[in-house]
C-alpha cells in the first residue's frame, strides 16, 4: 500500500509595523522590558483597541498576493481564554469574518504548476513573553515561577491558514521559500523563522495513495527553521503510516519536534477542550476597505515570485531559476545577464559566489558582476573570490582584479611542474602505478608554488603530460 | 464678601457665575462641599474618598468609582481593584480637567456598575437623601445621592441599562445617558462594551446640557465614538408648541409599574400638551416584552469577556497561589462579589460552545427588532415619554435577595438603551413622598432635542429638588 | 432545569471561579431561574434578521502608524502585586 501525506500549514506573520495592532506603542525589539507598553496593551481597566490603519491595508496586500478574496465587510472577534501573556483575557482578532479568503500560492514545478489552496488570512494581536524561572534554593517549596514581558503583546500578526493540499514535506518546505520570498518583497515582514517573526505550524494526516478520505490529522509544533518543519513533518508522516499499517488508529495530538533529537514528543493533552467563546468584538468597528483603496493596492503589487520564476525559467531552467527567486536574487541576474554575462555562469556565480560571501545583491554593480563573470576561468581563485567579496564596496571596480590574470604561459609553468615532480618521487611512482587520483595533488602543490597563481587547468594539463611521457 | 452657599439649591451654572463675578473663591466654593459632606455624607455614604489637592479652580464635581482618575484610587465598587491607583486619566476624566472643574471624590457604585441600587458595592450601600432607609437607585446612587443632598453640583456617571437615569428617577435629580457612542468610554472600568455610556447628573436640565458639552465629542482613544453632528445648545424656551410627543403603551402600562407613579406621569403629560406639544399614544410592541431578556443576554455576555483582564497579575490584589490557576481562580473568587458572579457565569454560558446561537445570537437580532421598532416610533415622533422607573425608591434589602426583582428595576429604561438612544429623566412629582422621574427618550444625537423639551418641562414641573425633610 | 450543576462546573472552568460548594448550589437555582426567563428570546423566529453587534453605524476607525509615547516603566509596575526586575512575576503555570 503506497500513502499520500496530506499537509496543511499554518503561518503567523508578524508585522513590521512601527507601532502594535491596537495602540501606538512602539512594535519592535531591544528595549528594556516593559517600556514598550500602555494601558492598552496592558490591559489596564477603561483601555480601549484602536486598529493600526497600515496593518489593516498591509494585510490587504497580502491578501491580493496570495490571490485572495478581499472581504467587503472584516469584523474583529474576541478569543477568549486565560493565560499569562493574554493580559485581557482575551485576544482580539478575526474569526467568522476575516480579511482574506479564498486565495491560492502557485509553487512552479517541473510537472507544471502545483496549487496550494489559501482558506483564509486574518489580522490578530501577538500575545506578551513570559519566561520560566525554575524553583530556587531557599524560597519556600522552590516553588517554580515565572516572568512576564509586555513589550511583544500587541504586535500585528497575520495568520495564514493553508488547504490540506500540501503532499510532501519537500514541498511543504518549497511552499514556504516562495511564501516567505513573496512576503519579505511585500515589504510587510521580514518574516525569519529563527527571529520568530515567521511562525510555522503543520497539520498532518495520510490517506491511501489516490483516495481523497481525510483521515485524522496531527498539529505539529515548535519548529523553528523550514528544514526542521520538513523533517518534522517527515517524521509524523512515517510515524502515522506506521500506525495505519500496524492495524491501529492515528489519534488527534499535538506534538513538538525536536530537531536535534528527531523525536516527537506528544504534548499533554488539556483538562478540556478549549472553549474560545469568540463573539464580535465590541470595541471595535468592522473594516469595510473602499473599492479604490483596493484597487490601489492591487495595482501597486509588485511581480510576484511565482510569476518570475515561471518568465525566468524560460532563459534558464526551472531550478536555478527557483533559487535566484526565491533567494531575492533574480533582479541582479537580469541586470548582469543584460550587461553581457553568460546566463548560467551568472546564476551560479551569484547563487553560490555571491551568496556565500554574504554580499548584498542590492548593492552589488551589475557591470562590475558581469566582468568578473566573463573571466573566472581566467582569473586565480583568490583574486576572484575577494573581488566577489568587495563587489558592495563603493566605487567598485574589477580592473585592479582583472590584471591578475591566471599564469597561464607553459614556458613559466613547465620548470615548476618539473621541480614539483621531481620532489615527489613516491606519488610520481603511485601515479603512473594507476593512482590517476594524484593529480589533484600535484595540481595543489603547483597552485601552493605560485601562490594560487598559476591557471590550475593549464597546470593540469602539463602534469599529465609530463607524467604520461 | 463672600456669598453665603446653599448647596442644596446652587445650580453649577450659578456656581460659575459666582465664581466668575469674583463673589466666593475657588477654595471657598470647594470648602462649601466639603463641608457638606462632613456633615451628611456620614448618613449617604455617597462618597467612596475625597480629594485633597485639586488643580482645577472651577466648579467642583463628582466621579463615579468606575472613571479611571490618576493618581486617585478607583475601585469600581469591587474588592478586586481594592487599591487600584490608575496610572492614567479616563478621557473624561481628563475633559472635565481640561474645563479647569475640581475633583471632590469619587461616588460608590454597584460593583461593576452591575445592580440598581448600590447594595452590590463592596463597600457598602448609598442611601437615599429622600429617605435614607431606602436606595438611591444604581448603580450610580451614590453620583445621584450626592447631588440631591448638595454635596456635589453636579457628577459624571456610567448608564449601561438605566445606571444613571433610574438613580435620578429614585433621587428627584436629572440624569442624561447620552446616545451611544457620543461619549467617550477610555479608561472608564468596562462592564458591556456595546452598551455603557458616561453620563451628567445634575439638579436642572441645563447643568446637564451644560456637564455633557464638556465631555462628549469624539475620541480618538475609542474607536466606537463619533464627533457629535451639531454643537450642544443650552435649552431657554419654554414651549413646545409643533413637537410631536409619543407614549408607548408598553412601557407606560407595563406590568410592575406602581400607580403613584403612572399618576405622576400622566399629570406632568397633560402638562406638555399645555405647552404646546402634540401628545400620542404609540406602540413598541416587542421591546418591552423582550428587552431585559435581549439586555441580560448580551450586557452580562461583554461583561463576562471585560471582567477576564481581573486575574490578580497586573494589578489589584492577589490570592495566595501557587499555580497561576490557582492564582488566577482564587483571586477572581474572592475579589468579586455575587452580581458580578452571577453575569459572569450567565455571560460565559451564554457565549459558550452550542449556546451562543440560542441565547447571545438570538439576543443581537432581537436588539436588531428593538432599534427597528424606535426608528419607527421615532420617525413619527420627536421625542418618546414614559416612567423611568416603574417604583419609587425600594428599601435597603427589599430586593437584594432576589436577583430576577432586582432586574426588574430596569425595565423601562433598558430598550432604549438596546437602541443606542439617548434619554434624559427629570422629577415630575412625587408619589408617597418620594421622587417620580419622566423618561425622554430621543433619535440618535438627539440630545439638543431632549435639553429643549426637558427644560421646558422642568420649568413648568417646578419641582422642588430639596428633599422635604431639609426643607 | 435550564441549567444542571454538573453544567454550573464547567462555566465556573472556564470563567476561572474557584466557586465554593456554596456558591455553586446557591448559583445552579439563581442561573436557572434567569435563564428561564431569558430564554424567552427563543420565542421569536428571528431566521430573516441580521444581529446587531454595533449600534452605531461606524465603519473603517483606524489610527495612523506612528508611534506615541509608551508608559514609564514605574507606572507600568505601579501597581503590580509582584514585580522583579522590571517584568510582572506570576507562580508558574501547572502542567
Amino acid at each position: 500500500m503506497t500513502w499520500e501525506p496530506v499537509i496543511g500549514l499554518e503561518i503567523h506573520v508578524q508585522l513590521k509595523t512601527r507601532t502594535k495592532m491596537f495602540c501606538r506603542c512602539a512594535a519592535g525589539f531591544g528595549a528594556g522590558e516593559n517600556t514598550q507598553t500602555c494601558p492598552v496593551c496592558l490591559g489596564f481597566p477603561g483601555a480601549l483597541p484602536v486598529a493600526n490603519r497600515t496593518a489593516v491595508e498591509w494585510t490587504i496586500r497580502l491578501g491580493l498576493a496570495l490571490g485572495c478574496e478581499i472581504a467587503e465587510r472584516a469584523v474583529f472577534s474576541r478569543k477568549n481564554y486565560f493565560y499569562p501573556d493574554l493580559p485581557k483575557g482575551y485576544q482580539i482578532s478575526q474569526y467568522d469574518l476575516p480579511s482574506c479568503i479564498d486565495g491560492k500560492m502557485i509553487l512552479p514545478t517541473s510537472e507544471g504548476d502545483r496549487v496550494i489552496g489559501i482558506v483564509r488570512a486574518h489580522l490578530e494581536e501577538d500575545a506578551a513573553k513570559t519566561v520560566h524561572v525554575g524553583g530556587r534554593t531557599g524560597r519556600i517549596g522552590g516553588a517554580d515561577y515565572s516572568l512576564v514581558d509586555y513589550n511583544r503583546g500587541g504586535t500585528p500578526l497575520v495568520e495564514i491558514v493553508t488547504a490540506p493540499d500540501v503532499r510532501s514535506a519537500e514541498e511543504a518546505k518549497r511552499f514556504l521559500q516562495l511564501l516567505r520570498q513573496t512576503i519579505v518583497e511585500l515589504g510587510i515582514s521580514d518574516a525569519e523563522m529563527e527571529k520568530g517573526t515567521l511562525r510555522v505550524d503543520a497539520n498532518v494526516s495520510v490517506r491511501p495513495q489516490s483516495s481523497d478520505e481525510l483521515r485524522t490529522r496531527t498539529e505539529l509544533k515548535n519548529m523553528n527553521s523550514f528544514n526542521f518543519v520538513a523533517r518534522g513533518i517527515e517524521a509524523e508522516v512515517e510515524r502515522q503510516v506506521a500506525v495505519w499499517e500496524s492495524g491501529g488508529e492515528v489519534k488527534q495530538e499535538t506534538f513538538d519536534f525536536d530537531a536535534a533529537t528527531g523525536a516527537l514528543t506528544p504534548r499533554r493533552a488539556k483538562e478540556e477542550a478549549d472553549d474560545y467563546r469568540y463573539f464580535p468584538e465590541p470595541d471595535l468597528v468592522p473594516v469595510e476597505p473602499p473599492a479604490e483603496l483596493v484597487e490601489r493596492l492591487r495595482t501597486e503589487l509588485p511581480e510576484l515570485p511565482a510569476a518570475r520564476i515561471r518568465r525566468i525559467e524560460r532563459k534558464l531552467d526551472l531550478e536555478r531559476a527557483t533559487v535566484l527567486v526565491t533567494g531575492g536574487l533574480d533582479a541582479l541576474w537580469e541586470q548582469t545577464v543584460a550587461v553581457g554575462a553568460e546566463r548560467v555562469a551568472a546564476a551560479n556565480v551569484i547563487a553560490n559566489n555571491v551568496v556565500g560571501a554574504g554580499v548584498a545583491p542590492a548593492a552589488v554593480p551589475a557591470r562590475e558582476l558581469a566582468r568578473l563573470v566573463e573571466a573566472r576561468e581566467r582569473l586565480p581563485r583568490a583574486a576572484f573570490d575577494e573581488a566577489i567579496a568587495k563587489l558592495a564596496d563603493p566605487g567598485f571596480s574589477a580592473d585592479p582584479y582583472l590584471a591578475q590574470e591566471a599564469v597561464s604561459d607553459t614556458d613559466e609553468l613547465e620548470p615548476i611542474v618539473a621541480r614539483v615532480l621531481e620532489a615527489n618521487p613516491g606519488h610520481v611512482e603511485a601515479y603512473r602505478g594507476g593512482k590517476e587520483g594524484l593529480l589533484g595533488f600535484f595540481v595543489g602543490q603547483v597552485m601552493k608554488e605560485t601562490q594560487g597563481k598559476a591557471n590550475a587547468r593549464v597546470v593540469s594539463e602539463l602534469v599529465r603530460a609530463k607524467l604520461s611521457a | 464678601m463672600a456669598a453665603v452657599v446653599d448647596t442644596l439649591r446652587l445650580t453649577a451654572e450659578e456656581a460659575a457665575g459666582l465664581l466668575e463675578r469674583g463673589e466666593l473663591s475657588p477654595a471657598e466654593l470647594r470648602g462649601a462641599y466639603l463641608e457638606a459632606i462632613a456633615e451628611r455624607d456620614g448618613e449617604l455614604h455617597c462618597f467612596l474618598r475625597t480629594v485633597e489637592e485639586t488643580e482645577g479652580d472651577g466648579v467642583p464635581i463628582a466621579l463615579k468609582d468606575v472613571i479611571s482618575t490618576k493618581g486617585v484610587e478607583t475601585t469600581a465598587g469591587s474588592r478586586i481593584l481594592s487599591g487600584y491607583v490608575p496610572v492614567f486619566d479616563a478621557t473624561v476624566a481628563g475633559r472635565v480637567k481640561k474645563a479647569g472643574l475640581s475633583l471632590l471624590g469619587k461616588t460608590n457604585t454597584d460593583e461593576f456598575a452591575m445592580g440598581s441600587s448600590t447594595e452590590n458595592s463592596a463597600w457598602g450601600p448609598s442611601r437615599n437623601p429622600w429617605d435614607p432607609e431606602r436606595v438611591p437607585g444604581g448603580s450610580g446612587g451614590g453620583s445621584a445621592a450626592a447631588v440631591t443632598a448638595g454635596l456635589a453640583p453636579w457628577a459624571l456617571g456610567s448608564d449601561t441599562g438605566g445606571s444613571i437615569k433610574q438613580p435620578s428617577a429614585l433621587c428627584g435629580n436629572v440624569g442624561l445617558r447620552p446616545t451611544y457612542g457620543s461619549v467617550s468610554r477610555y479608561g472608564v472600568v468596562a462592564f458591556a462594551s456595546s452598551l455603557d455610556q458616561i453620563g451628567p447628573v445634575a439638579k436642572t436640565v441645563r447643568d446637564v446640557a451644560l456637564l455633557y458639552s464638556i465631555v462628549s465629542g469624539r475620541d480618538p482613544n475609542d474607536s466606537t465614538t463619533a464627533e457629535l453632528p451639531e454643537p450642544v445648545r443650552l435649552p431657554e424656551g419654554e414651549s413646545l408648541a409643533g413637537l410631536r410627543i409619543g407614549v408607548p403603551t408598553e412601557l407606560n402600562e407595563a406590568e410592575g409599574i406602581e400607580p403613584g407613579v403612572g399618576e405622576a406621569v400622566r399629570r406632568a403629560l397633560e402638562l406638555v400638551t399645555g405647552l404646546g406639544a402634540e401628545v400620542e399614544e404609540c406602540s413598541l410592541p416587542r421591546s418591552v416584552r423582550y428587552g431585559l431578556a435581549c439586555y441580560y443576554l448580551i450586557a452580562p455576555a461583554e461583561a463576562s469577556s471585560n471582567l477576564a483582564r481581573y486575574d490578580g497579575v497586573r494589578y489589584g490584589p492577589r490570592a495566595e497561589a501557587t499555580s497561576y490557576q490557582e492564582l488566577v481562580d482564587r483571586t477572581r473568587d474572592e475579589g468579586f462579589g455575587d452580581e458580578p458572579k452571577r453575569r459572569i457565569m450567565l455571560g460565559t454560558y451564554a457565549l459558550s460552545a452550542g449556546y451562543y446561537d440560542a441565547f447571545y445570537g438570538q439576543a443581537q437580532k432581537v436588539r436588531t427588532l428593538i432599534i427597528e421598532e424606535h426608528r419607527e416610533a421615532l420617525s413619527r415622533f420627536d421625542v418618546l415619554v414614559s416612567p423611568t422607573s416603574p417604583t419609587v425608591a425600594f428599601r435597603v434589602g427589599e430586593r437584594a435577595a432576589d436577583p430576577l426583582a432586582m432586574y426588574a428595576s430596569d425595565l423601562l429604561t433598558i430598550p432604549s438603551c438596546l437602541a443606542g438612544l439617548p434619554g434624559l429623566s427629570i422629577p415630575c412629582g412625587l408619589s408617597e413622598g418620594l421622587p417620580v422621574g419622566l423618561q425622554l427618550i430621543g433619535p440618535q444625537f438627539g440630545e439638543n432635542l431632549l435639553f429643549r423639551v426637558g427644560h421646558a418641562l422642568e420649568r413648568a414641573l417646578a419641582f422642588d429638588t430639596v428633599p422635604e425633610r431639609w426643607r | 432545569m435550564a441549567i444542571s450543576r454538573d453544567e454550573v462546573l464547567h462555566v465556573a472552568r472556564l470563567a476561572r471561579l474557584a466557586l465554593t460548594d456554596d456558591e455553586i448550589e446557591r448559583l445552579t437555582g439563581e442561573l436557572d431561574a434567569i435563564l428561564e426567563a431569558v430564554g424567552i428570546v427563543s420565542e421569536l423566529d428571528l431566521a430573516e434578521v441580521e444581529p446587531t453587534s454595533h449600534p452605531l453605524d461606524l465603519v473603517n476607525v483606524w489610527a495612523d502608524d506612528e508611534p506615541r509615547p509608551s508608559l514609564p516603566l514605574e507606572d507600568v509596575l505601579a501597581n503590580a502585586p509582584e514585580a522583579e526586575d522590571g517584568l510582572f512575576r506570576v507562580p508558574a503555570w501547572r502542567q
